[in-house]
């Protein structure tokens, strides 16, 4: 994967030269690494439980992709809006959705975010400032600018963080939705999660033009493209791009380029790429591993990590247990939040 | 505590698989995620991925067993610390008792990549009821008959259509080397190539009118939909384009078109992925709309379809693909568009569906006759042109009518249907037509509230017997 890491952003006069992005402090990492742990931890269970027949439905896993939400969070400030399509998990985690609640929706119960009726492509947090979870491909781009709008309508100082994949990138609402923004100068930042697929189609086989970060290019939307295995570089260019959408300069490209780790949804046998190829990934570019290993390299205790791991699974097991023995929806609810 | 790995599910119907391999030796260390064994199932291959940590202590399950359960412990995982010793005290996560038990046909989940094997090596899935009454008129008595599936049942018709006719090419997300999300197109890859079998970006509103204006230009596209959910996305190239230019060019050009895929519930995907069309096509002059039940139709009306010099929508079942039927070997079985079959006579109440609305019509049909109430069934296959002199032939003679369909009742197609019996047939009523549908919300995720939502054999029991005043 040619990475260009362009971000020129400055911390703390950390900035390695050569593009590089600027170190993360020790705590940054500990946060990167809880958060990111978080989400895989959450994600396997997930897998575990679908496996078991607790979740139905398609449900599309955010392994591998981690460091793009958590990296993304890390840069954005309370009030900021984020929405995004079905593969929508690691985005709630991130913006710290109760686990619980998460859970409880695939399985399907009560207790879930929307009550079981939505289940793992539909949720949303008003709390949260989280719109979706939305399962039509693209559909969610116009919508996330649509959140620009209303923040450039309050004269506010928001930014909209909308998601999309490579394959959505191919949709032609997100044309439609660059040109508005531009013309409007509305704080929106695409994030477009190019990891390399989309269901089986690689990008090459989908896509006239590769370099996400050139989408916008025709409607003088800037753009970059970012590792996004890599958390330091991913909140790096978070900050630059909502420098850039608070300071009222319009909207902004980032390719993430990262990777999805498990098949599309649960039975993908994936025939589409070889094993070599994943595991390879999994080896070089690991966005959990890269911190785990500076935070080792930077004599921190193994035993401390281990205890890190040891919180997050303690949340998800108990997540775990509240979605399986949560109560199913009253049948009552079929028929309410129709309406209002 | 030592942990149990189960035999995991590929999908929420999947009961059991093959353990083929095993990718981790005992005593091998294993991280979360690393992959530790593939098993498969007739359908697919899949990893499976540790999500545990520590060594792998013992494999309960040998590599190369066929039909392990689900839910079987399959190895066990040792813990830092733990050794062989401990495996006795091994505990399994947490077992799920189903929430409910809504179990469609077991059947490829929707994004459900093919596996690679032909089509010989398809799912035994369950057979559709059997259809016994009034034998079909299109073929000739005597013909062998092939039992398939409907997913073949359509390959095969799209096969034949392209074999015969140079013009004809598919389209569509997925279609060619993933040989379909459902396996529908499984093979045209290979036997037309790429020129013809065509995978597009995803993008419905655009690959739509690409179809539309390569129709204009004369050739006959089939533009495959993954599912009809996302055509919503390319309605306006559908209504504006395709159905209405042959009007609004005086009759110079039109355009011989089929927009296919699977259309209304498939299950627990919600909202979003769970919706019938059946009555917003039928609405629209200019458009055909065909909905099949059994895998025969499935396959003379998809070539009726391609045939056609006019836009054809035709809807299919994500949950009917997997069923088999017999299907008329026949070197041309062509069913003419615009005709509703009589599957079942009976004199008492007329019962009329089509696709999916069939399977609740048909075991109502069979619960009623237990009851001494014989219902006349009427399966409607084309909903534009809806084929209303059979179904006013059929109330003439019962004088009761009830309407199934998954789609929602207001100025549904059962809405249509009943005021069409009430223009042509009022004075034969002895009661108001009744229609039995989906409910009036969009559908819930959950396992209790998607069953609910859904209507069933009993509603349909109900139904006849209210109309019947029994
Ligand atoms: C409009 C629409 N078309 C098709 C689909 C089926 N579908 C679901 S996900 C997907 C692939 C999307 O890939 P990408 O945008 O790269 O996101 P990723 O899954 O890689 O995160 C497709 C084709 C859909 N949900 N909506
Ligand atoms: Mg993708």
């Amino acid at each position: 994967m040619a990475v260009a890491k362009k971000s020129d952003v400055k911390e703390k006069g950390q900035d390695r030269g050569n593009g590089a992005p600027p170190e993360f402090t020790k705590e940054q990492e500990l946060v990167a690494l809880r958060a990111m742990l978080l989400i895989r931890r959450f994600e396997e269970k997930a897998g575990q439980l679908y496996g078991m027949g607790a979740i139905g439905g398609f449900c599309h896993l955010y392994i591998g992709q981690e460091a793009v939400v958590v990296g993304m969070q890390m840069a954005l400030k309370m009030g900021d809006q984020v929405i995004t399509g079905y593969r929508d998990h690691g985005h709630m985690l991130g913006t710290e959705m109760d686990p619980k609640g998460v859970l409880a929706e695939l399985t399907g119960r009560h207790g879930g975010y929307s009550k079981g009726k939505g289940g793992s492509m539909h949720m949303f947090s008003k709390e949260k400032n989280f719109f979706g979870g939305h399962g039509i491909v693209g559909a969610q781009v116009p919508l996330g600018t649509g959140l620009a709008f209303a923040n450039s309508y309050r004269g506010n100082d928001f930014v909209s963080l909308t998601y999309f994949g490579d394959g959505a990138a191919n949709q032609g609402q997100v044309y439609e939705s660059f040109n508005m923004a531009e013309l409007w100068k509305l704080p929106v930042i695409y994030v477009i999660e190019n990891n390399r697929y989309a269901m089986g189609t690689s990008v090459s086989r989908s896509s006239a033009q590769t370099d996400f970060s050139k989408r916008g290019i025709s409607f003088n939307i800037p753009g970059e493209q970012v590792d996004g295995m890599d958390i330091r570089a991913v909140k790096a260019a978070g900050d630059k791009a909502i420098a850039w959408c608070r300071a009222g300069k319009g909207p902004y490209i980032l390719e993430m380029q990262t990777y999805r780790y498990r098949g599309h949804s649960m039975s993908d046998p994936a025939k589409y790429r070889t094993r070599e190829e994943v595991d390879k990934v999994r080896h070089d570019q690991d966005p959990i591993e890269q911190v785990r290993n500076r935070l080792l390299a930077a004599k921190m205790d193994e035993q401390e990590l281990k205890a890190i791991d040891a919180e997050v699974r303690q949340i998800v097991n108990a997540a775990a247990d509240f979605a399986q023995h949560d109560a199913e929806p009253d049948p009552s609810e079929l028929y309410t939040d129709v309406y209002r | 505590m030592p942990i149990q790995v189960l035999m995991p599910a590929l999908s929420p119907t999947m009961e059991k698989g093959n353990l083929a391999k095993w990718l981790k030796k005992e005593g091998e260390t294993i991280k979360s995620g690393d992959v530790i064994a593939e098993i498969e199932t007739d359908k697919a291959t899949m990893e499976v991925e540790a999500t545990d940590e520590g060594t792998l202590g013992k494999i309960l399950i040998p590599e190369g067993t066929a039909d392990v359960a689900v839910n079987t412990p399959i190895a066990t995982i040792l813990a830092d610390g733990e050794n062989a010793a401990d495996l006795a005290k091994a505990t399994a996560p947490a077992k799920q008792e189903k929430a409910a038990e809504y179990a469609p046909p077991a059947e490829t989940r929707a994004e459900a990549p093919a596996s690679k094997s032909g089509g010989g090596k398809e799912k035994k899935a369950p057979a559709a009821p059997q259809i016994v009454a009034e034998p079909d008129p299109e073929v000739p008595e005597g013909t062998e008959m092939v039992t398939m599936t409907i997913r073949e049942a359509l390959r095969d018709a799209m096969a034949e259509e392209m074999r015969r006719d140079a013009d004809v090419f598919i389209m569509g997300e997925e279609v060619a080397e993933y040989q379909g999300a459902y396996k529908v197109t499984q093979g045209l890859l290979q036997e037309f190539g790429a020129r013809r079998v065509i995978d597009t970006p995803i993008t419905e509103h655009g690959f739509a009118g690409v179809g539309i204006g390569a129709a204009m230009a004369g050739l006959k596209p089939i533009v495959e939909f993954m599912t009809f959910n996302f055509a919503m996305q390319a309605m306006d190239q559908i209504i504006n384009s395709a159905a209405k230019t042959l009007y609004m060019s005086g009759g110079q050009m039109g355009c011989s078109i089929v927009f296919r895929g699977p259309n209304g519930a498939a299950a627990r995907v919600a909202a979003q992925h769970s919706q019938d069309y059946s009555a917003w096509y039928s609405q629209i002059p200019g458009l055909k709309v065909i909905a099949p039940f059994s895998a025969a139709d499935y396959k003379g009306l998809l070539k009726a379809a391609i045939r056609d010099p006019n836009p054809v929508i035709f809807l299919e079942n994500e949950v009917l693909y997997g069923h088999t039927g017999p299907v008329p070997k026949l070197d041309d079985y062509v069913i003419p568009i615009g005709k509703a079959r009589v599957v079942r006579s009976g004199g008492h109440v007329t019962i009329v569906s089509w696709s999916n609305g069939m399977t609740y019509a048909l075991k109502a049909a069979e619960e009623l006759a237990k009851e001494g109430i014989e219902a006349e069934l009427i399966d409607l296959r084309t909903l534009r042109p809806l084929d209303t002199d059979t179904v006013v032939a059929s109330v003439k003679k019962t004088g009761r009518a009830v309407t199934v369909e998954e789609g929602w009742q207001q100025n549904g197609v059962g809405a249509e249907i009943a005021a069409r019996i009430m223009e042509h047939a009022f004075d034969y009523l002895d009661a108001p037509v009744l229609r039995v549908s989906g409910k009036d919300v969009p559908m819930p995720y959950a396992a209790n509230l998607e069953k609910l939502a859904l209507p069933s054999a009993a509603e349909v029991v109900e139904a006849a017997k209210a109309v019947c005043y029994r």
